[in-house]
């Protein structure tokens, strides 16, 4: 039914749209999968305000801190993951994730920032800056949110054709920086010797090191 | 937003029969019906006299009651008191040591007293708290991360139970160990810190009236996230300071080495007192939030504590002795 009528009205651009599995199942299931913390913590928050549950534990403004940064480094990292999946596994379409996947991150980042302004200091512009400038892990968590920023503004295509495909791209290799600076500010934060941090480290210095090392073995095929 | 009104007729969170007791009392029937199996069997299970939750008896009110706190220091919530803990040796997150610690068993429980002191050795919790008078203290209790509760500890002079070992003129330090069972404290498989944890307090702070050795909470006995069965209560210090499950208490002349001072000695001082105007690298020490707030308040000096021990830092520079 559906692809009759589809082959009906549209044009063999339409259909083969409709039909590519990229747009109308890997897609809607990024958009699902990426909305689902934001969704438990919004069933969380409304389990607490109304039936007084305690899933944001007593201390609910840090909960949703942590939870929220969690979720922003974790999605980033899959962001930068596409890439080496790609030359690893030579599926070409996942590139296609790469720009949601990103937009994501930063999507949990300025929710993430926005709670600290809000709810953590209530926009009390003066601690804030003194947590900029004094506090390391608080500054080095500012460079990965100034390195997205304007990343995130670039992202349509409309950025890509105005500044050409090479100084787009150049802009954004950004990406590692925040990468870098959202591992850093997670280490920096916790006390003592904890593991979990270092892991989140692990996993974008491997991602890291696939970009290093893939171009380097091309080049000793061809030779 | 989080803030909530409540009407009168509204039941608390707190009247609502929590999971851990619900589960407790599913257990304790489980064990009653063991016990049945047992006598039936002609083998009686002696039963712990320890058990979470017990009330305790006789516990006198002291000056430090809940009436003497300012209108904005309500006790906080028990629910919030015994599910958002700091204690590494049951796991790095808030809510680990409450689902960690609850088959940590606490009997029998035994305190090596040493050092420099008239009377040293080894002693039962219960020989070292039964001569002692319990008395309700509510304190306020401010951590180095930020954030603050109103909790009314039941617990015994820490003087009066050290001056029983007659601590000599060498004792300048007080030295304190928290129990080392990897075994039985799942957190110290993970090298978080140099376990044991291990905490100081020159020996004035722990004779001042304020200094008690925590057993309980609530009127009942010390539930095992919060330090069961015997822990120190600094109200003017950071909350590390007060360390818990303690096994282990030592008279010295020199400083004793504490753990957070040795994992990062920038940032975790000998003495940390309260103080607002010593910033710490990582939380601003000028607010705090109080569990169960929002929005922040002003951080007290010496945590509002200090019209009493102010004195025992005369002539000393508190940023150079953080």
């Amino acid at each position: 039914m559906a692809t009759s009528s589809a082959a009906a009205g549209a044009t063999p651009h339409r259909v083969a749209r409709r039909r590519d599995p990229v747009i109308w199942i890997i897609k809607p299931l990024v958009w699902v999968l990426c909305l689902a913390p934001l969704a438990w913590l919004g069933w969380l928050v409304a389990d607490a305000f109304f039936y007084g549950g305690r899933g944001l534990t007593a201390n609910s403004v840090e909960f949703i801190n942590r939870y929220l940064g969690d979720w922003a480094l974790r999605i980033l990292l899959v962001a930068l993951a596409v890439t080496p999946v790609c030359v690893l596994s030579g599926w070409k379409q996942v590139v296609r994730l790469r720009r949601l996947l990103g937009l994501f991150a930063f999507f949990y980042v300025v929710l993430h920032v926005a709670n600290y302004v809000v709810l953590d200091q209530f926009f009390n512009w003066a601690a804030i800056w003194d947590d900029i400038i004094k506090r390391w892990y608080i500054t080095v968590g500012m460079v990965g949110l100034l390195c997205l920023i304007p990343l995130a503004i670039t992202s349509t295509k409309g950025w890509i054709k105005k500044m050409g495909g090479c100084n787009w791209n150049r802009l954004h290799k950004a990406v590692y920086i925040a990468g870098a600076a959202g591992c850093l500010h997670f280490f920096m934060m916790r006390k003592g010797f904890q593991y979990e941090p270092l892991v989140y480290a692990g996993i974008f210095a491997s991602l890291m090191a696939i970009r290093a090392i893939e171009p380097l073995k091309r080049k000793f095929k061809q030779r | 937003m989080l803030i909530k009104s409540r009407n009168a007729s509204d039941v608390l969170s707190s009247e609502i029969t929590p999971k851990s007791v619900f589960e407790k009392r599913r257990s304790f029937l489980k064990t009653a019906a063991f016990a049945g199996a047992g006598i039936a069997a002609g083998a009686l299970p002696t039963l712990p006299a320890y058990a979470a939750r017990t009330p305790l008896s006789g516990v006198q009110k002291s000056k430090w009651s809940a009436e003497s706190l300012p209108e904005n220091d309500p006790i906080t919530d028990y629910e919030d008191v015994t599910s958002y803990n700091n204690f590494y040796e049951f796991g790095t997150g808030k809510r680990d040591p409450k689902e960690n610690a609850q088959e940590f068993k606490v009997t029998p429980w035994e305190i090596s007293v040493e050092g420099a002191c008239m009377k040293p050795g080894k002693i039962s919790f219960e020989d070292l708290i039964k001569p002692e008078t319990l008395e309700e203290r509510v304190y306020r209790l401010r951590c180095v991360e930020a954030w603050s509760m109103v909790v009314p500890w039941v617990g015994v002079s820490l003087a009066s139970v050290l001056k029983k070992f007659e601590p000599t003129s060498d004792a300048k330090y007080v030295a304190f160990e928290t129990l080392f069972d990897p075994e039985r404290m799942p957190g110290q498989r993970q090298p978080v810190l140099k376990w044991p944890y291990k905490e100081g307090l020159r020996i004035h702070e722990a004779m001042h009236p304020l200094s008690i050795l925590g057993v309980g909470m609530y009127g009942e006995v010390m539930p095992n996230q919060n330090g069961a069965p015997v822990r120190l209560v600094m109200p003017w210090k950071y909350g590390f300071k007060s360390i818990k499950s303690i096994v282990k208490i030592k008279f010295q002349k020199t400083i004793p080495p504490t753990s957070w001072n040795d994992a990062a000695a920038r940032e975790y001082g000998f003495y940390s007192n309260v103080n607002p105007a010593v910033r710490h690298p990582r939380w601003s020490q000028d607010s705090e939030r109080r569990i169960g707030e929002i929005f922040k308040r002003k951080t007290l000096m010496f945590n509002g504590y200090a019209e009493e021990v102010a004195s025992l830092y005369e002539g000393m520079d508190m940023r150079k002795w953080f």
